[in-house]
């Protein structure tokens, strides 16, 4: 378990961090992005 | 050849793809799914895609018009990274399943080490460092890992290119030069093990934190080692397990723990108490 604990506790961090992310509607914000072709990621932006 | 690793390696490709009517129409998923990053490099603008890039989002954020710190982004690497390390790298890339599938095609040169391997694995560092976060804050609404690197996304372009005329009319000097990026890490891909993912990926740059304390993780037994050597040479990471079982450069293919003869590395979630007291993780 001790040595586990860093883990444990990175884990929580990146759940309470994704939790913060909903709550701010930073998903949408993913979403927005995702949904149109990255013309920059294709090689045309 | 690990049977267990290529099929989810492959299920996981295609998990991630999942949205195959795109590769015919040409149109690209936007449903719901997209506000989930997907734990490998999977570019979202290719027409199968049905999750979000974390890279790209990461970058999405930093280069926004109003800087938003990316909560959620930066809390699904750590939950992954903290979760599995780079066993993302090893069984959950789409980009990774690719090179493997590449490598696995005979050509004439064939490389496990070179002069300057070493060396080289320090850039996927100052990739994402450079290109994914002080270059996109710096210069709005610009994604310089994507525009400028990425094979990924060069893929989802040529695949988007086939069926829309419009965006092949738009295809300029940085479509070529991504071009010829992608090209190279195929060729590269034909000579040394995912060459990508060694010296230019900075998803695996970050997950490779993790790698020693991920609970994915590997654990070696000092009594029981022999020091054969045979974990090493047929580590096609580079790695030496017995030195650095938990490498940042280690993508958890397990290809060690069946080359041991005494048993003496362990792979998974059970952990005993620790019997390496070199353990540590560095890149090589």
């Amino acid at each position: 378990m001790k040595r586990n604990l860093p883990c444990v506790l990175l884990t929580f961090a990146g759940a309470v961090l994704i939790g913060i992310g909903i709550c701010l509607g930073q998903p949408g914000q993913v979403m927005m992005k995702a949904v149109r072709i990255c013309m920059e990621c294709v090689g045309i932006g | 050849m690990d049977k267990r690793r290529f099929s989810i390696q492959a299920v996981a490709a295609l998990l991630s793809n999942a949205n195959l009517k795109g590769f015919f129409t040409g149109k690209i998923y936007q449903g719901a799914g997209k506000t989930v990053c997907v734990p490998g490099l999977n570019c979202y603008s290719c027409p199968g895609a049905v999750g979000a890039c974390p890279i790209g989002s990461l970058q999405g954020f930093l280069s926004g018009l109003k800087f938003r710190f990316p909560y959620y982004v930066l809390g699904f690497l750590i939950f992954f990274g903290a979760l599995l390390g780079r066993a993302v790298c090893g069984f959950l890339c789409p980009f990774g399943f690719f090179q493997e599938l590449l490598h696995k095609i005979p050509f004439p040169i064939k490389k496990t080490s070179f002069a300057g391997d070493r060396q080289l694995r320090w850039v996927k560092y100052a990739v994402l460092i450079l290109l994914v976060v002080i270059l996109p804050l710096c210069f709005a609404l610009t994604p310089f890992f994507c525009k400028y690197l990425c094979p990924a996304g060069t893929l989802s372009g040529i695949l988007l290119a086939v069926r829309d005329g419009m965006l092949r009319a738009q295809l300029g000097g940085i479509f070529l030069w991504k071009i010829l990026v992608l090209a190279a890490a195929i060729v590269g891909c034909l000579i040394v093990f995912r060459p990508f993912c060694k010296y230019l990926c900075p998803l695996g740059a970050v997950y490779g934190f993790f790698n020693r304390i991920a609970l994915y993780r590997m654990d070696l037994d000092t009594g029981k080692c022999v020091a054969c050597g045979k974990c090493k040479k047929v580590c096609q990471m580079g790695v030496d397990p017995v030195k650095e079982c938990n490498s940042a450069e280690c993508i958890r293919c397990g290809d060690c723990v069946r080359a041991c003869p005494v048993n003496a590395i362990h792979m998974g979630i059970k952990h005993t108490e620790a019997k390496n007291p070199s353990e540590k993780t560095t890149a090589l």
